[in-house]
């Protein structure tokens, strides 16, 4: 089915319905132990989502805790460098860990506390959302365990060094891929096991109800903020705005403010890895199909079989085989459009964002900017692009460098 | 033929022998098809009435350590949808006793809801029971399930509130699965303590068969479950007999059959005190 001009305009806040639906994706597809937390947890938030005290106390830690407000900063050597639209960065990277997860980590732990909640698990791919969370939980006093792939503890052995700092337990995860996805698998078991005194904070736009719908929550925050920055700079709104999409949550978060302005467009970037074959990248909008994977309905790499891929990304938190239902909603009404960046491309953005603007961004969000510089030449240089530069790169130095010493051997 | 109803008649029996179902679970081609074939044929031949036969599945994230690895050997043996297919019929051509694939939506999802059931049913399976699917997802599932004379077997869980237990029983068909332990599957030391209490509630809102699964690995244990529930499902415990024996595959089958009369002796026993 196309694009359809047919579609009904919808309204974004009328998303996801009260079981978790975007249109057909999403839901809750979960063993009948975590149904009834998954409903304590949906009326939780929804209660607290409503209480002023609750945003009061949010914000506040919002501010002093995370660093809010991020800037939003013309990166004026990258648009003459490009020839094209005026590019504007979206500073998640200079948030407290690093990342915009945080911004999910603070508002699950409050609702954790809320709920008489006090250990708190959490998976993590490119360690990002382990890191928040564990910073989270020595802030709160929480007892921590991470779930982390063991492919990922390699890749990223400063974070995993970071977590334990923050008194996390980092447990590695060895089974299939070593990733993502299977650090997932193994925090859902924890969370089956020990769900009356545990609370899961799943750290992207993924997983069954209230999740994806919470998380999206969470970060619309980035939204709101470049939605005034951009009006306050330039007076007018963006011609573009882009963002990288693994689950999809700095994208939501990003896109969200701005889903009912359609003179902009919205661009998610998935990871092109080392091509579009299988097992070389984790595009899932380019070779997925519908299916159901952690928890919801959703576009996921799998075989005609229906067992799920094997994915591949420079970045650890792009390589993941399905994508945030609500990505999938507004896939297919047009209203997001999604790329691609491979391994290469996002190597290069991330070179070239160093040496131009002095700025380390995140493999995650290099993939992102790399595409943007592509458009940004496309484009005339009274038109505004808006990328989120989701996260910052130190953690991905070391990986860099060994992927520069590879290739130059 | 497609419309006997194996599951009920398994109950009936029980029932008027005034004892609980042995339900035996394994993965289906773990190790290898040649091998779990036999070991399917040893279950049968030491007593298990009915067998649950897990779907291997990449990502089977409601399984512990044993389930995984099992699941692991059979996707790495090759076993594809169609495998599990053809054990079914093999077994059809040796027992008549009812099979409940043991499964995730995704698998039943891929090929297509009705399309999956009804091959499946072709094959000579009973009943489903779909571990990420609760009832409130199933309304497609169900519809099919009923065209093709499928059984849905549902898990009522120790968290399962009063008010939700109306909702699953009304979903489900053969019969209900009562899980003893918060987690994932696995070998237990000891079983929950509220068991009698909570099957009680269950049975207030459902005439279905109600049998106890997760973490049976004793006769004991076994004896102790058959004396409250209309079924004892053993899983762990049988598949954990594989894992020493991969090197010599002959053997696994005759070990797993002593494994079920060993746990069969224990259901048997409170039948008969």
């Amino acid at each position: 089915m196309s694009p359809s001009a047919m579609l009904e305009p919808v309204s974004r806040n009328s998303l996801p319905d009260e079981a978790g639906h975007f249109g057909p994706y999403g839901g809750m597809y979960v063993p009948e132990t975590l149904m009834a937390p998954l409903y304590e947890l949906s009326a939780a938030y929804e209660e607290a989502r409503k209480d002023p005290t609750f945003q009061e106390e949010l914000a506040h830690h919002l501010r002093s805790f995370a660093g809010r407000p991020t800037h939003l900063y013309f990166a004026e050597r990258l648009t003459e460098f490009c020839g094209g639209a005026k590019i504007y960065l979206k500073r998640e990277d200079m948030l407290h860990t690093g990342a915009h997860k945080i911004n999910n980590a603070i508002g699950q732990a409050l609702l954790a506390k809320r709920m008489g909640k006090r250990r708190i698990i959490a998976e993590t791919g490119a360690g990002q959302h382990g890191i928040a969370t564990a910073a989270v939980c020595a802030r709160f006093g929480f007892e921590c365990v991470i779930y982390m792939g063991a492919e990922d503890m390699r890749r990223q052995a400063l974070n995993v060094f970071r977590m334990r700092l923050s008194g996390a337990e980092v447990r590695g995860v060895e089974a299939g891929q070593k990733t993502l996805k299977e650090a997932i698998n193994e925090a859902m078991r924890d969370w089956v096991t020990n769900v009356r005194k545990t609370h899961y904070v799943l750290g992207s736009a993924l997983g069954s109800h209230p999740y994806p719908r919470m998380v999206r929550d969470f970060h619309a925050i980035i939204g709101k903020e470049t939605k005034a920055q951009i009006l306050e700079a330039e007076n007018r709104l963006p011609d573009e705005m882009i963002a990288c999409v693994g689950g999809g949550s700095n994208a939501i978060g990003f896109f969200f403010e701005f889903l009912e302005d359609d003179e902009v467009r919205l661009t998610g970037v998935e990871a092109g890895g080392r091509g579009i074959t299988d097992g070389e990248h984790a595009a899932r909008f380019d070779g997925g199909k519908l299916g159901v994977l952690q928890g919801c309905k959703t576009w996921i790499l799998q075989n005609e079989e229906g067992q799920i891929d094997l994915t591949h990304s420079v970045s650890a938190g792009l390589d993941y085989a399905a994508v945030g239902p609500e990505h999938a909603f507004y896939k297919d009404r047009g209203r997001i459009e999604y790329g691609h960046a491979s391994d290469a491309e996002a190597l290069e953005a991330f070179a070239k964002l160093c040496e131009v603007e002095g700025i380390v961004p995140a493999l995650e969000s290099a993939h992102g900017l790399a595409y943007a510089m592509k458009r940004a030449r496309e484009m005339s240089p009274d038109s505004i692009l808006c990328v989120n530069l989701s996260g910052r790169g130190d953690k991905d130095a070391q990986e860099v460098a060994r992927l520069r010493e590879g290739t130059t051997n | 033929m497609n419309d006997e109803d194996r599951i009920g008649k398994l109950f009936q029996q029980t029932k008027a022998e005034k004892r609980a179902a042995f339900i035996g679970y394994v993965c289906a081609g773990d190790p290898d098809f040649e091998t779990s074939l036999s070991i399917c044929r040893a279950l049968v031949d030491n007593g298990v009435d009915l067998l649950e036969l897990g779907v291997p599945f990449s990502d089977p994230l409601a399984d512990g350590l044993t389930n995984q690895l099992a699941a692991q050997r059979a996707l790495s043996a090759g076993c594809r949808r169609e495998d599990v297919f053809r054990l079914v019929r093999e077994i059809r051509a040796f027992s008549n006793l009812p099979i409940v694939l043991y499964t995730y939506y995704n698998l039943v999802f891929s090929p297509g809801v009705s399309t999956y059931v009804e091959q499946a049913r072709e094959a000579g399976v009973d009943g489903l029971l779909t571990l990420d699917l609760p009832p409130e997802e199933a309304g497609e599932l169900l519809e099919a399930s009923k065209r093709h004379g499928m059984k849905n077997v549902f898990i009522v869980a120790p968290t399962t509130p009063a008010d939700r237990i109306k909702l699953i029983a009304d979903a489900a068909s053969g019969f209900l699965y009562y899980v003893s332990r918060e987690g994932v599957t696995g070998e237990r030391a000891d079983l929950a303590k509220d068991m009698a209490d909570r099957l009680d509630a269950i049975r207030a809102e459902s005439d279905l068969p109600l049998v106890v699964g997760f973490g049976i690995s004793s006769s004991e244990q076994a004896g102790q479950v058959a004396t409250m529930a209309d079924g004892v499902v053993v899983g762990s415990a049988l598949v954990n007999c594989i894992t020493p024996l991969l090197g010599q595959r002959d053997d696994i089958p005759a070990v797993i059959g002593a494994k079920a009369a060993e746990l069969l002796d224990g259901i048997r026993s409170v039948a008969e005190s």
